[in-house]
Formats: structure tokens, C-alpha cells, sequence
């Protein structure tokens, strides 16, 4: 291992181990969005109007219900791992990249928990 | 004890190789094609979906949860001239993501790096996200 240039000091220690896992979950929330964010259209095209009363009658029916929460969470994660390859391609300062990535990570955990809050007060019935 | 000189030198040893290295030639080097438009549009759409995309869905979740009157307020803004621009941009992105996105799983298992089939679907995931962005908006405001 030398101790030269940035390619030097890594030739030899194998792989990062960690990036095939960002990979493949990116992979996998990405077959998530797809099959829930199409599920949200078809609904929207299926729906006669987006009065209150329709969109709300709607949502909190069980099936629609878990597939929103499902939507929140999917779409949430799915963004969280592309804005931080966006953050570690653009933003090279170590301490403003592990700034990002931790607004990045409260960000993302917050709208989650507020997204799946909203539906289960619909769905149960506590809103109005 | 360590002389400066010699701190000096430990210094510029732990960050050889990361200053003033030559970098790989960037955009503006490159003959451009249908693959760099797509792979930037990729980019563009998700990033701006996870902003101004996620941003709406909880807007548009919230104000259910609050109740007729928030939602009065959300329905509003959604109708303005703005509104609909948001929600076609929105739609748009998310269409074109989706295309592209697919084209990535077939990259994923080596298919469609021929020359052909790759500048074909380049030009093809963009123009789909286009005309599907088209087919949704015709749906939801011809029925």
C-alpha cells in the first residue's frame, strides 16, 4: 500500500463492502415507488372528483390506506439514497457532506413519520 | 520533538493525492449524446422529485389530515396557474424517471450497451416520459 496518490492507498485493500447495499436498496425501493406511485395514478384517474369528501372516502379504505404508507416510505428511502450520492458527488468539504447527510437522514425520517401520521388519522377516522 | 519542517512533510504525505491531481475530463469534453442527456435527466428529475414531489405529497397529506378547511387551501393553491405547473412538473418528472429508470434495469443486467439499442433508448425513455406525462394530464381532464 503506498501513500502517494488517492488511487495508491486504496489499490489493494478490496472493495468497500458497503456500496452494493445502497445499490441494491436503491434497486429495490425503486421497484417499490413503481409499483405504488402507479397505483396512486390509476387511482387518481379512477377517482370521479378530488372533492374532500371523495379523496378522504378514499384513503381510508385498508387497501388504499397501507398502500399510501407504503408510498411514503418507499419514495422517502428511495430519495434519501439518491440525494446522498447528489450530496457525496458535489459536496467534497468532509464537514459539510457529513452536515448534509445528516440533515439528509432528519429529513427523510420526518417526513416519513409525518406522511404515515396524516394517513392513519384519515384512516381512523380522527380528522374534522 | 518533531521539527516544523518535518510536520511539514508528514502533513503533505497523508494529503498527497488529493490536491492539484489531475481530474477526469468532465462535460464540456465530451462529443455529446442522447446517453448524457438521459443519464443528466435522470439526475434532474429524481433530485427535483424529491424536493418539489415529496414536498406536495405531504403538503397534499396534511391538508387532508387537517381537515375540509386546510384542504380548501391546498386545493386552491394546486388549481393556481403556478399549481398546475407544479403538478405537470411533477407528473413529468416522475414519468421520465420511471422510464429511465427502467432503461437502468435492463442496463443492470448488461442488456442494451449496443451502440444502436443504447442511443435508441436514450432518445426513447425521454420522448416516453413526454408522451405519458400527456396521456395522464388527457385522462384526468377529458373524462
Amino acid at each position: 500500500m503506498g501513500n502517494g496518490t488517492s488511487i495508491g492507498r486504496v489499490r489493494g485493500l478490496g472493495s468497500a463492502k458497503g456500496g452494493v447495499h445502497h445499490w441494491l436498496l436503491q434497486r429495490f425501493t425503486a421497484i417499490g415507488n413503481l409499483i405504488s406511485v402507479l397505483f396512486l395514478i390509476v387511482s387518481l384517474v379512477l377517482l370521479p372528483d378530488y372533492s374532500y369528501g371523495t379523496i378522504v372516502e378514499w384513503i381510508a379504505r385498508p387497501v388504499p390506506a397501507v398502500m399510501m404508507i407504503l408510498l411514503v416510505v418507499t419514495t422517502f428511502w428511495h430519495a434519501r439514497l439518491g440525494l446522498q450520492v447528489l450530496v457525496e458527488d458535489y459536496l467534497h468539504d468532509h464537514a459539510n457532506k457529513f452536515a448534509a447527510i445528516a440533515a439528509l437522514n432528519l429529513a427523510a425520517c420526518g417526513g416519513i413519520a409525518f406522511g404515515v401520521f396524516c394517513i392513519v388519522r384519515i384512516a381512523l377516522g380522527a380528522h374534522a | 520533538m518533531t521539527l516544523p519542517q518535518a510536520r511539514g512533510f508528514v502533513s503533505a504525505m497523508a494529503n498527497a493525492g488529493t490536491k492539484n491531481r489531475p481530474l477526469s475530463p468532465h462535460l464540456q469534453i465530451w462529443k455529446w449524446g442522447p446517453h448524457m442527456f438521459v443519464s443528466i435527466l435522470h439526475r434532474v428529475t429524481g433530485d427535483g422529485m424529491a424536493f418539489a414531489g415529496l414536498a406536495v405529497l405531504l403538503w397534499w397529506l396534511g391538508a387532508l389530515a387537517g381537515g375540509p378547511a386546510s384542504y380548501a387551501t391546498f386545493a386552491w393553491a394546486m388549481t393556481t396557474p403556478i399549481g398546475y405547473l407544479v403538478l405537470v412538473g411533477i407528473s413529468w418528472a416522475f414519468f421520465s424517471h420511471m422510464a429511465s429508470g427502467i432503461r437502468h434495469f435492463f442496463l443492470d443486467v448488461g442488456a442494451g450497451f449496443e451502440l444502436q439499442a443504447n442511443r435508441l433508448w436514450s432518445i426513447l425513455c425521454p420522448v416516453l416520459g413526454v408522451v405519458l406525462t400527456a396521456a395522464f394530464w388527457a385522462l384526468l381532464l377529458l373524462r
